[in-house]
């Protein structure tokens, strides 16, 4: 058996879907280019995980879903209390709610979604999408997104202009029909500091989609971002989820992801420290549960010299579920000072679960520090027999000790409602 | 209420295929402290992990019965939510849940839902009994056991000891690495818990902690089996004598399991 992988979408379809929302004509031409490269470019290669039956190209595109004003239960009870006023929901692709502080648009920035910028910020925006952190080019996936991109944010923050409150974005997919193809910019000028969360989430338990995220993040000098993210989509979604950044002089991005789609998932997140004195720090939780085949990736290269570089991840795998994690640290030659430091660990609760954590570092530069530590390993039966010995049963023995397990990282998210969002996630996964 | 009771007969247990505990029989009640003593290598403890269900000790022959049930059909959460209770000699660390969330499962663990402890109530009774074992308000706090030295665990093993109130409680080597001052704070919290309803088992090689803690009997363990029984007088002797006297006339030359003659 072998999965489709031509498009159904041609020329003329992209033609009449980008002149549908009035886009700048280099948007259809890029899309116009991504269609064709999107024939061509091979599949990601993701390390040790075999997508070749994976269906991540078949898709319908655009949802013909009702429009509601109401904004469903599920999706009220993700917005945090801090964000309730610089809010973007965009459900099924399109705009179910979006607004922004008086406050933040008299300072210049832009919090809008993506149809919106295409038409009100195109200059703007031609300068950040899929040029300098994912390019179209990169492989046939990337190019299918650029070429049938439909929704997404756009986030634009002027020089010096420091957001006290974070921003939220939710995508909520439950046109079990269509396909998300969702694009995240955000571009953080010289000195400005932005916090953003969002929340994927989708109702697809049983009916098949294909689920296509990008995220560009751009620090400029000086610049702070912290982007944190809980992924939620339902079993019957297979994603594959491109994450990433790039760190000017000074800057610094700081990720907290909580991974924990219920379908098969590849997930990319990269760093590049690309100015001197540049800082990333990537954290993630994980879940694996059924028979989920998951491949995490999360990877800092260092350019810059004085760039500090620290990935922590912690995944549990449950039931059949198997998963890769592979951290990678790579210190370019010139990159001189630089540090560089990753732990991945991983719980398998089951005889069949699989969990292969794979510390990576690559080091081109001698006057580097850089570290690595990593473990797989099972529930301890001397940790469980203590807990029960206590009256606690083994299935909340189990809990604690996975809620333990994944404490340490949850804790160290930076923002309180991507903890508590994980917290809620991760006890639904673990009952 | 009926008194608690735990009634071991002809109980024999193996680690890996090795007999280490051949044909032991003891009694406990409720109001009851029982101290079994004997030097290393006999099978106290062995005896003490095999009654809570440690995965690694299999129970060959011999009967344990708990208030009249049978010990051994329970699971380990089970025996536990009937009323045992075991301190361990070495308590596991688990990283990630504090001490307080993971007492208070133990205690809502044994309730029906709806009648969990309200956090008020378990607070007192925490802040309580931790001032009452000198131990500092942040260890509610800190992960289970995580970091913490000897002495730290067993008082912890005590906290959870006097917060849980079990019918029976077997301490393992409680003593073991505590200094005198440490003894003595452990000592009060066992005999705080002394009442009709409450039987202990204290499994110890050092008559010490006997200072503080008057068993009512005093048990001796060699080669896998309770050879001599007696009152705290016992205790007292075996101090003073050492256990070489109980040898000579046992006619053991080898008091540790696999030497019998």
């Amino acid at each position: 058996m072998s999965v489709e992988t031509s498009l159904k979408y041609d020329r003329d379809y992209v033609s009449k879907f980008s002149e549908s929302r009035q886009e700048p004509q280099w948007l259809l031409e890029l899309r116009l280019r991504a269609l064709e490269l999107a024939q061509q470019l091979p599949m990601p290669k993701p390390d040790k995980t075999k997508i070749d039956k994976w269906n991540l190209t078949d898709f319908n595109h655009e949802s013909t879903a009702e429009e509601s004003a109401q904004l469903p239960e599920q999706v009220k009870a993700l917005i945090g209390e801090e964000e309730a006023g610089n809010l973007l929901v965009i459900r099924n692709g399109k705009v179910a709610h979006s607004s922004i502080s008086e406050e933040l648009s008299s300072q210049g920035v832009i919090f809008t979604d993506f149809k919106t910028a295409s038409q009100k910020h195109g200059d703007l925006l031609q300068k950040y999408f899929m040029k300098e952190a994912v390019s179209v080019e990169e492989n046939r996936l990337t190019a299918i997104h650029a070429a049938l991109v439909t929704n997404g944010a756009f986030i634009h923050v002027p020089k010096n202009v420091e957001l006290k409150t974070p921003l939220q974005a939710i995508y909520f997919h439950d046109d079990e029909q269509t396909g998300l193809v969702n694009h995240v910019i955000i571009a953080a000028e010289d000195n400005s500091s932005v916090t953003y969360v969002e929340n994927y989430l989708s109702t697809n338990e049983t009916r098949e989609s294909v689920a296509n995220i990008v995220s560009e993040v751009f620090a400029g000098p000086g610049a702070k971002v912290v982007y944190g993210a809980v992924d939620n989509l339902a079993k019957g979604m297979t994603s594959y989820i491109n994450r990433r950044g790039r760190a000017e002089r000074d800057a610094r991005i700081d990720w907290a992801l909580g991974q924990l789609n219920d379908g098969n998932t590849v997930s990319d997140n990269t760093t590049h420290l690309v100015g001197d004195g540049s800082y990333a720090d990537t954290k993630t939780v994980n879940i694996g549960q059924g028979d989920q085949k998951q491949n995490f990736v999360a990877q800092i290269f260092h350019h810059g010299k004085n760039s500090e570089g620290y990935i922590l991840t912690h995944g549990v795998m449950k039931d059949s579920a198997s998963s890769i994690f592979n951290g990678i640290t790579k210190i370019e030659h010139g990159a001189t000072k630089s540090n560089g430091e990753q732990t991945e660990r991983v719980l398998m609760l089951s005889e069949k679960a699989r969990g292969d954590a794979n510390p990576i570092l690559l080091i081109d530069e001698d006057d580097v520090t850089a570290g690595h530590a990593a473990s797989v390993g099972r529930i301890d039966p001397i940790q469980l027999f203590y807990l029960m010995s206590r009256g606690i049963s083994k299935a909340e023995a189990e809990r604690l000790i996975i809620h333990g397990f994944l404490r340490p990282v949850v804790n160290e998210m930076p923002l309180e409602s991507v903890k508590k969002r994980l917290v809620e996630v991760i006890e639904r996964k673990v009952r | 209420m009926s008194t608690p009771n735990l009634k071991i007969e002809n109980l024999r247990v193996s680690i890996e295929d090795k007999e280490i505990i051949k044909g032991l029989n003891l009694e406990i009640n409720g109001g009851e402290i029982h101290a079994v003593m004997g030097p290393n290598g006999t099978g106290k403890s062995t005896l003490s992990s095999a009654l809570m269900g440690h995965p690694k000790y299999e129970v060959t022959e011999g009967q344990v019965t708990f208030n009249g049930e049978d010990l051994f059909e329970m699971e380990v959460d089970e025996r536990a939510k009937a009323g045992l209770f075991l301190a361990m000699q070495y308590p596991s660390e688990v990283s990630g849940i504090t001490n307080a969330d993971f007492l208070r499962s133990a205690i809502n663990a044994r309730r029906e839902e709806g009648q969990e402890i309200s956090l008020m109530k378990f607070i007192r009774e925490l802040d309580k009994k931790m001032e009452l074992l000198e131990m500092d308000s942040s260890f509610a706090h800190r992960y289970l056991n995580e970091g913490f030295s000897g002495g730290e665990k067993k008082r912890n093993e005590i906290l959870q000891l006097m917060m849980i109130e079990p019918k029976i409680a077997i301490l393992d080597e409680i003593d073991s690495g505590l200094d005198i001052d440490a003894l003595k704070v452990v000592a009060k919290g066992v005999n705080e818990m002394r009442n009709p309803e409450f039987g202990c088992l204290i499994i110890t090689h050092y008559q010490r902690l006997l200072n503080y803690i008057t068993p009512d009997k005093v048990h001796v363990m060699m080669q896998g089996r309770i050879v001599k029984s007696g009152g705290p007088e016992l205790a007292q002797r075996l101090e003073a004598e050492g256990y070489d006297w109980i040898k000579e006339e046992l006619g053991i030359e080898d008091e540790t399991v696999g030497q019998e003659a």
